[in-house]
């Protein structure tokens, strides 16, 4: 791609043009247009969003075990039983850990494979497809493939098999947790799967840099290389890396699948608070009141964490005020 | 890319993308599969049932409700290991299931769950198993129909244990030994399930403790079953014990497959097994743990329920009726055709040829023998709060007693939510 077809996306075209063209059809109508665009995502909003957040406070503040339509009210005692004699607080420590640990970590390999795949000279798609496939695998089916054919346990899973030639004994990944080994075996899954789609947005960013800005750079004595990059590439990128913080740290919070079908809730490590509410809730106990406080929580802290996310990078801000 | 830049945003466009999500939207609703069928003649029943492991079961259980005239009955098979999950939440919905198959549940019961069914059992309650009546029984009402009885006991390569000189044990430090024995480089001598909570009643039995005493109250916290933890941590930290194998306890494939010299399993993997290794296999009970302890079985199992809110409590009835009192060819075909279960009901059992040789027999005897059924009031979630002992005092290293108490804490508000 020269640098002339990429500057022009790097200045987007002023909004004033599109109002110089004249209105047809529901020309006037301000509100109706409002509603006709917006409803339909409104409806669904309500619908599934807010119905249900609504319903959930509601739920914990009553004894709801085996009912959602529970009529004991019984005020505060579901948020001091999952907060005091429940895995949950340990399970939101657990989370802590990971989101703190796999954050960087895929926002660094995503970085490093986008710098790669942009100075490849050829084979440039290619790459970059192998690289964005496991984007589109089910977090079930690659946490299964991870399970039972490359960390099982026995002596022929893949890890034991390569391990086994250098003399190590059978490891039970998953089995035993000390060493945390399901560690590995999660994170590894987690990276194989997200890294590439970060990737691609990596890589569209870095295709935004203009040149001239590198050309200028080396006339001004940047030696190529780290100095070049932290000087120019990664405050380049700064938008974007605030975006993937951000849609990363959203899947941390959101991470289940793979927890689940790898450690299973059989267990009491690697808990993250969604397994928690749903074993709380819609497993064995069905004690929709206390998943329901445990939801709450969490949606509070989810509350104060993008706040003070907002805060610090300034992500939502405007350009204007920057 | 120019596309994305804002003077390119096409009206029509947006509102066709916008229609696009919507019904997008709206399909994604309708497509959950309820089991229910709509239209046809006569009432329409959904049953719950499920994914059991042995080859044609599914079709069996849709042949019995097929034959059933006076109602349209449509199974829902459920697969994967979340069946309590979807059952539960099912049961909130209007798209209940009618009948279902689970294990009894005092808190089920309490909830108004599920119905009275003792008026279907009473004109046979002394065919069936005591032990089997009583589990369902609350306040002299029965809940559910037992359908199968489902021993839980060891399983051994003969061979294996003949190779290494090896007794079987009768003590768990003795399947301690056994266990290191008969490890070699391609075997492990034993398997107890993937997360070991497989023998989490069986070490409480075998101890000489019970899940819950007589007046409802916490009898598994004994010196006998810390001692149990503390030597199945032994066990788990010895690297004599099948890891993360591909399948579970409940699968014959680690036995089958020489993975294990010895594996922990159910009554129902026994004609797999028997195929797969002839005379080659031997059963026995949950070693003695501890002076006091004693060899248990723990006799698990799957009973009906008709559940009472739903819209056709009476046609649920009578097929439950019909197909768990009334068709005993259905019933002895669901316990022996198959897996291999033990028929509830004495006269069933009576005439069972299968179980009457050979190791299932023998596996009958140690039902008879040592066997220990469940107790309605000791529900899901004491039963969790005993699965998380297991996972922090025996895959981790935590201390025995520390757990005990934490889940002796969860059992208790849960006691106390039960009887007040």
């Amino acid at each position: 791609m020269s640098a002339t077809t990429t500057r022009g996306v790097a200045q987007p075209a002023p909004v004033k043009a599109s109002q110089a063209r004249p209105r047809r059809g529901l020309r006037g109508n301000a509100t109706l247009n409002f509603w006709l665009f917006t409803g339909p995502f409104l409806i669904g909003l309500v619908i599934f969003v807010f119905v249900p957040i609504g319903w959930s406070i509601w739920l914990s503040f009553f004894d709801a075990r085996y009912t959602v339509t529970p009529s004991q009210f019984i005020g505060l005692d579901n948020y001091k039983q999952i907060l005091t004699n429940s895995n949950f607080p340990q399970s939101l420590l657990t989370f802590t850990v990971f989101a703190v640990f796999i954050v960087p970590t895929t926002w660094a390999l995503s970085l490093g494979l986008a710098l790669l795949v942009n100075r490849l000279r050829f084979m440039r798609a290619f790459f970059r497809s192998v690289f964005f496939l496991p984007t589109a695998v089910s977090y079930v089916a690659a946490a299964l493939v991870w399970k039972m054919s490359i960390f099982s346990g026995v002596r022929f899973g893949l890890a034991n098999t390569v391990f086994g030639w250098f003399g190590v004994d059978n490891i039970a990944y998953l089995a035993d947790p000390s060493p945390p080994w399901y560690w590995v075996v999660i994170v590894s899954l987690r990276l194989w799967l997200q890294a590439g789609f970060y990737m691609i947005l990596f890589l569209a960013a870095l295709q935004n840099i203009p040149a001239e800005l590198y050309e200028a750079a080396a006339i001004d004595g940047a030696k190529p290389g780290w100095q070049t990059f932290r000087y120019i590439t990664l405050p380049q990128l700064r938008a974007t890396s605030t975006a993937v913080v951000l849609l990363l740290l959203v899947a941390a919070y959101q991470a289940f699948d793979e927890f689940f079908n790898l450690i299973s809730t059989k267990a009491t490590w690697a808990q993250t608070p969604l397994m928690e509410l749903y074993k709380t809730a819609l497993g064995n106990s069905q004690d929709y009141g206390a998943g329901s406080a445990g939801a709450v929580i969490l949606s509070l802290l989810i509350c104060l964490v993008t706040l003070a996310q907002g805060k610090i990078m300034g992500f939502g801000r405007g350009e204007e005020s920057k | 890319m120019s596309a994305l830049s804002s003077s390119n945003w096409d009206r029509r466009n947006v509102l066709r993308a916008a229609l696009g999500l919507t019904a997008a939207g709206g399909l994604a609703a309708c497509g959950s599969n309820t089991g229910r069928s709509s239209g046809g003649s006569g009432t329409g029943l959904v049953q719950y049932f499920h994914a059991y492991g042995e080859a044609g079961t599914e079709q069996a259980i849709k042949r019995y409700a097929k034959a059933y005239s006076k109602a349209n009955v449509t199974t829902s098979w459920i697969t994967g290991n979340t069946f309590e999950a979807k059952l539960f939440s099912a049961l909130l919905t209007k798209q209940a299931p009618d009948v279902f198959e689970f294990h009894p549940q005092l808190q089920m019961v309490k909830s108004g769950q599920v119905a009275d069914l003792s008026d279907l059992i009473d004109p046979v309650k002394d065919d069936f198993n005591p032990a089997d009546i009583k589990s369902h029984t609350v306040d002299g009402k029965i809940y559910g129909i037992r359908m199968i009885d489902d021993p839980q006991f060891f399983y051994y390569r003969k061979s294996m244990l003949e190779k290494a000189k090896v007794d079987v044990p009768t003590t768990l430090d003795e399947l301690l030994e056994a266990a290191a024995k008969l490890t070699t480089d391609k075997v492990k001598g034993v398997f107890l399930g993937n997360d070991f909570t497989a023998v989490q009643n069986a070490v409480i039995f075998s101890a000489g403790a019970n899940t819950l005493d007589e007046k409802n109250q916490i009898a598994y916290h004994t010196d006998g079953v810390v001692q149990g933890l503390k030597q199945l941590r032994q066990l788990f930290t010895s690297g004599n014990v099948l890891l993360d194998a591909p399948t579970d306890f409940w699968d014959p494939s680690s036995l089958d497959q020489g993975l294990c010299a010895i594996q922990w399993g159910g009554m129902w993997s026994m004609p797999v097994m028997q195929k797969a290794l002839g005379d080659d296999l031997g059963i026995f009970p949950f070693p003695a743990i501890g002076s006091s302890g004693k060899q248990s079985v723990y006799n698990g199992g799957w009973s009906m329920f008709v559940n009472a809110k739903g819209k056709n409590v009476d046609a649920a009835k009578e097929y439950v009726k019909w197909l768990w009192i009334d068709q005993k060819k259905y019933q002895e075909d669901w316990a022996l055709s198959y897996g291999f279960h033990i028929p509830p009901r004495t006269s069933i059992a009576n005439g069972a040829t299968k179980l009457k040789s050979g190791l299932p027999a023998e596996a009958v005897k140690l039902f008879t023998d040592f066997g220990h059924f469940d107790n309605i009031a000791y529900d899901q979630t004491m039963q969790t709060a005993f699965a998380d002992v297991i996972a922090s005092s025996v895959r981790k290293n935590g201390n025995p007693e520390a757990a005990l108490d934490t889940c002796d804490k969860k059992v208790n508000v849960e006691l106390k939510k039960l009887f007040g």
